[in-house]
């Protein structure tokens, strides 16, 4: 027996669901960072759950997530540049405090 | 009846790190169950017969996107410690769209009768991976390593110190 699609389907909707409260609910911008990494690993498990199951001969789905990889490593490696340097300027990484444009 | 119980065994691995990741008032110890969720998915990957995406998963977000947060905890840690709240004043609306986009989208999955495929998965995937990448897909993989490069110059430029 093995396992039905929908159950993949359902565990990336968890971990997305999971990440967007991350994402929303994190005050540090590094924490933020974190809830974005776990929604793109859901993004990547359904491409591979889609990839299996419906089209398994051809390989595109597998390419395309090997392009998120990609994406999301230079999303991060800018990201946290600019924490850093946000850090270094205004000694903060609370993302409510770098209200820079509101003063 | 195995793969089921590896499945849910790696599933609840997933999910439970991605909870302590998000809830977790330590930031530091949320990067290294950030690892572990990691880990979870890449053995998620393995059940789904994609073994090299779970080798990039390991060396890709493992070993270069966590520990690149490690890295910036720490050099940001002074700030952030343990005792100060680490969520913001609209969490509980952060909770109720989560907790909604969890039922909308786990409803789809669950209910749409998807048209799943008989075929198995060819038993050269990698080198069936590396073919197209260097023959269907080489613009897009071209342009992912301009991407990459453009990526580590904007980082350094960003993140190097102004005299």
């Amino acid at each position: 027996m093995s396992v039905p699609i929908n159950w993949y389907l359902v565990v990336a909707a968890a971990l997305f669901s999971i990440g967007l409260y991350g994402v929303l609910s994190r005050r540090n911008a590094i924490g933020i960072l974190m809830g974005i990494e776990l929604m793109l690993n859901a993004v990547n498990i359904n491409l591979i759950t889609f990839w299996r199951y419906l089209d398994p001969v051809r390989i595109t789905g597998q390419i395309f997530a090997i392009f998120v990889f990609t994406v999301a490593a230079a999303e991060v490696a800018v990201g946290l540049a600019l924490v850093i340097s946000i850090y270094r300027n205004r000694d903060t990484v609370v993302v409510e405090d770098i209200d820079l444009l509101k003063e | 009846m195995v793969p089921v119980i590896i499945f849910v065994l790696s599933s609840l691995i997933t999910l439970g790190a991605a909870v302590a990741v998000v809830t977790n008032r330590n930031i530091l110890h949320s990067a290294f169950y950030l690892i572990l969720a990691f880990v979870g998915v890449a053995s998620i990957y393995v059940m789904l017969e994609a073994p090299f995406i779970a080798v990039v998963q390991v060396l890709v977000y493992i070993g270069a996107i966590a520990i690149l947060i490690v890295f910036a905890i720490m050099l940001t840690r002074r700030l952030m410690s343990k005792d100060l709240v680490q969520v913001n004043a609209q969490w509980g609306w952060a909770l109720f769209g989560a907790v909604g986009s969890f039922v909308v989208l786990g409803w789809i999955a669950y209910s749409v009768q998807w048209p799943v495929s008989v075929q198995t998965v060819p038993a050269d995937s990698i080198t069936l991976i590396g073919e197209e990448l260097l023959s269907t897909y080489v613009i897009p993989f071209e342009i992912a390593s301009v991407l990459l490069l453009a990526a580590l110059v904007g980082a350094i430029i960003i993140g190097r110190e102004r005299e």
